[in-house]
């Protein structure tokens, strides 16, 4: 293998890691809203990256090219990570504070009652709140709290709020031991690894970095994305649930999707791609090359960009890699740092040996 | 208003849940220190405060009683690292997926209550909210550590932040009590600079959420002549908007009904209209769900006075109140003090 170098130095999560995964999480960017955090990547990326360009969609696409000094022409592979997150948007105002509002993206109507919430781009405080359970009834309490009944409240003499306006859960991201936790894992740890690629890009590939938009809500970013990118392939860095949970009747587990501690989650297949067989491979012998844990996402379910990215224009290789993380689309999620910096490495070290011969194998 | 938010802000950031009440009563004994002249704890944890009163001996007294104890979950088993949860108090189960929590195991856990997803749960629990038996706490730590640090019958307490919602307006959990702490401790201050001829027993009484063992214990030991319970009670918001709920902003409420005497009630009907002091009367038909109902029995039996502070989504960690109303239900505790009178009790018949 001309390109392998086992004692390739390998990215490591550190504090200053961390702490951009702390801004980025607690910042609010609910799908078609990506201000917030298209604010924070620009001012990580614009130093180090070849070019910057924001499409007409909010996409960020950013390029950081070959810099081995190969004769051959390098791989234009694109890495994509989603900014947006799901969320709420405020619908109508009540009067005395009280807001109406509807979900962006999915999120389980079970999750919402009792929760502070953080309002547009100036955070503003609010509750959703819940009625006391002294006046519900005990079938009452057997149904699931609707939307439709819940407000957003700011109290009597909050700020007036505009409708159109975002809100997201206000859960403050911080560590917990070997872990992280905070809302909007999904999929800040996914845009937080590829800023880490373009200021120490793998140096065999040029890299097509995409950040993109309105993932949560049918992967529109992406596929425009895709189309401007022109890949030869692509690597989608998300998020995915990881239900390694007792099964309620102590039987075992078969249906976790992805543990947490496995390391990266690579797809097989998902409900929107069947990942390209020769990507994961590469990615396979990369992962044992290098002795880096891996794992395979269960599969069925789910969807990332990469349904989108692998059907445009006349086709790209794609596969996906997911760092795990528990209650995705909840106030509170949790993922290991260790598998965040796992997925990372595969990443690197997989692009880093990725040559155009990949592609002339066989699927 | 800033020394009141911090003295609130303080009290829900201890964690005091039912039978477990030593980190609260702490701090509240720490602040009720400077304005009392006696203090001591009863025999199941409650905190009596004394402020003498000029009068001669036999002094009557009143006692004012604000529970301190709040609700929470305990830990029931610990499995594969995850925390199983009973209630401590009522709890509606809906609004648990998400919570942050604090475990309090060998030392103080940050975790998160979480709903297992339905393909790890019977069939029947996923038809709407999933029980409090299903929910589980994840601290984010390893099975190893947890096994370590966490047992059944440690506590877990809500770990909401405490927020200020624009001016005068708070949010976060145990508001229900310690709201009604704070206007106790308000009414305190405001009689260091006012004679008062009776004894005042100040009592922070514990488990109020759970058997109301606290105030039925406490009255018995000190034997008022009064007594008042000071609570919280519904606050109006969309869905709770009939008459058990009143709005936010607008005073405190006034009991009315058997479990209060309608003399006092009076009293303090009129006291509220002389002083200006808004305040909505608040009918309660049965018990009135506070230290009152304990109050009213105690030894040979107690008048008893209800007043209420109210508070939207009681019973959940989003609780919010209004400081305005906490101040005037202190002022209002302070002002009926102080026209208290040695001739007060022989006022007190019936049927005229």
């Amino acid at each position: 293998m001309p390109d392998e170098n086992p004692d390739l130095t390998l990215p490591k999560i550190n504090a200053a890691s961390i702490h951009l995964l702390e801004r980025l999480c607690n910042a609010s960017s609910v799908s078609g809203d990506e201000a917030e955090v298209r604010k924070i990547v620009l001012e990580q990326i614009q130093p180090a990256a070849d070019s910057v360009k924001i499409d007409a969609l909010g996409n960020i696409l950013a390029e950081r090219r070959s810099s081995n000094g190969s004769t051959h022409k390098p791989l234009r592979v694109m890495v994509a990570a989603h900014m947006d997150e799901v969320g709420f948007m405020i619908t109508s105002d009540e009067g005395d504070g009280f807001y109406r509002f509807q979900t962006v993206g999915g999120v389980d109507a079970r999750q919402i009652a009792g929760k502070p919430v953080q309002i547009g781009s100036e955070h503003i405080p609010g509750v959703i709140g819940a009625k006391p359970i002294h006046l519900t009834t005990a079938s009452e309490r057997k149904n699931a709290i609707s939307i439709d009944s819940l407000r957003i409240d700011v109290g009597p003499s909050g700020k007036k709020i505009q409708p159109g306006s975002r809100a997201v859960f206000a859960t403050k991201f911080t560590r917990l031991g070997p872990s992280v936790r905070g809302k909007a894992l999904d999929d800040r740890i996914g845009v937080a690894s590829l800023i880490h690629l373009i200021k120490h890009p793998p140096a065999n590939v040029d890299l097509l970095a995409a950040f993109t938009v309105q993932e949560e809500v049918g992967l529109r970013g992406a596929r425009v994305a895709a189309y401007a990118c022109d890949p030869d392939a692509a690597i989608v860095m998300d998020c995915t649930p990881a239900y390694d949970l007792p099964v309620w009747d102590e039987a075992e587990n078969t249906q976790y999707n992805a543990r947490l501690g496995d390391g990266g989650a690579l797809y097989i297949a998902d409900s929107a791609t069947l990942s390209d067989p020769r990507l994961l491979r590469h990615f396979i012998d990369t992962a044992e090359a290098h002795r880096l844990p891996y794992q395979f996402r269960q599969a069925g379910g789910g969807g990332t960009d990469a349904g989108a990215i692998h059907k445009a224009r006349a086709g790209v290789p794609s596969l996906s890699i997911s760092v795990p993380g528990r209650y995705l689309h909840t106030a509170a999620a949790i993922a290991r740092v260790n598998d965040w910096q796992h997925t990372l490495q595969l990443v690197y070290a997989a692009l880093n040996r990725l040559t155009p011969a990949v592609f002339q194998q066989d699927r | 208003m800033t020394e009141l938010t911090d003295l609130l802000t303080q009290l829900i950031s201890a964690s005091g849940l039912s039978g477990y009440e030593g980190p609260i009563r702490e701090i509240i004994q720490q602040t009720w220190q400077p304005l009392t002249t006696e203090l001591k704890v009863s025999r199941i944890g409650s905190l009596h405060g004394l402020k003498t009163g000029t009068g001669p001996e036999p002094r009557p007294s009143i006692l004012l009683s604000a529970h301190m104890d709040a609700i929470g979950l305990m830990v029931s088993a610990v499995n594969a690292g995850f925390l199983h949860l009973v209630a401590i108090g009522g709890i509606d189960h809906r609004v648990l997926p998400g919570q942050l929590v604090t475990v309090h195991g060998r030392k103080d856990l940050p975790g998160v209550i979480v709903q297992p997803p339905a393909r790890l749960l019977p069939e029947e629990a996923n038809s709407g909210p999933v029980d409090l038996e299903y929910l589980l706490v994840d601290t984010g730590l390893s099975p190893r550590e947890v096994e370590r640090q966490v047992r059944p019958g440690d506590l877990v307490s809500f770990a909401q932040e405490p927020l200020e919602l624009g001016e005068d307006v708070i949010s976060g959990h145990s508001l229900d009590n310690r709201a009604s702490v704070a206007a106790v401790t308000e009414c305190l201050r405001l009689l260091q600079e006012r004679n008062h001829s009776w004894d005042v027993w100040v009592v922070a009484s514990v488990q109020e959420e759970e058997t109301l063992g606290g105030a039925l214990t406490s009255a018995f030991e000190i034997r008022p002549s009064l007594a008042v319970a000071i609570d919280v009670t519904f606050g109006k918001s969309p869905g709770a908007n009939d008459y058990k709920t009143f709005p936010m902003g607008k005073g405190p409420t006034l009991g009315l009904g058997p479990n209060i005497h309608p003399r006092l009630h009076r009293q303090f009907k009129e006291l509220a209209d002389q002083l200006e002091i808004p305040y909505a009367v608040e009918v309660m038909p049965h018990h009135s769900g506070t230290d009152a109902y304990a109050l009213q029995i105690a030894a040979e039996g107690i008048p008893t006075m209800v007043v209420s502070i109210p508070l939207r989504y009681m019973h959940t960690p989003v609780e919010m109140i209004m400081l305005k109303d906490i101040q005037r239900a202190g002022r209002l505790l302070a002002e009926f003090i102080t026209h208290l009178t040695l001739e007060t009790m022989a006022s007190f018949t019936w049927d005229d």
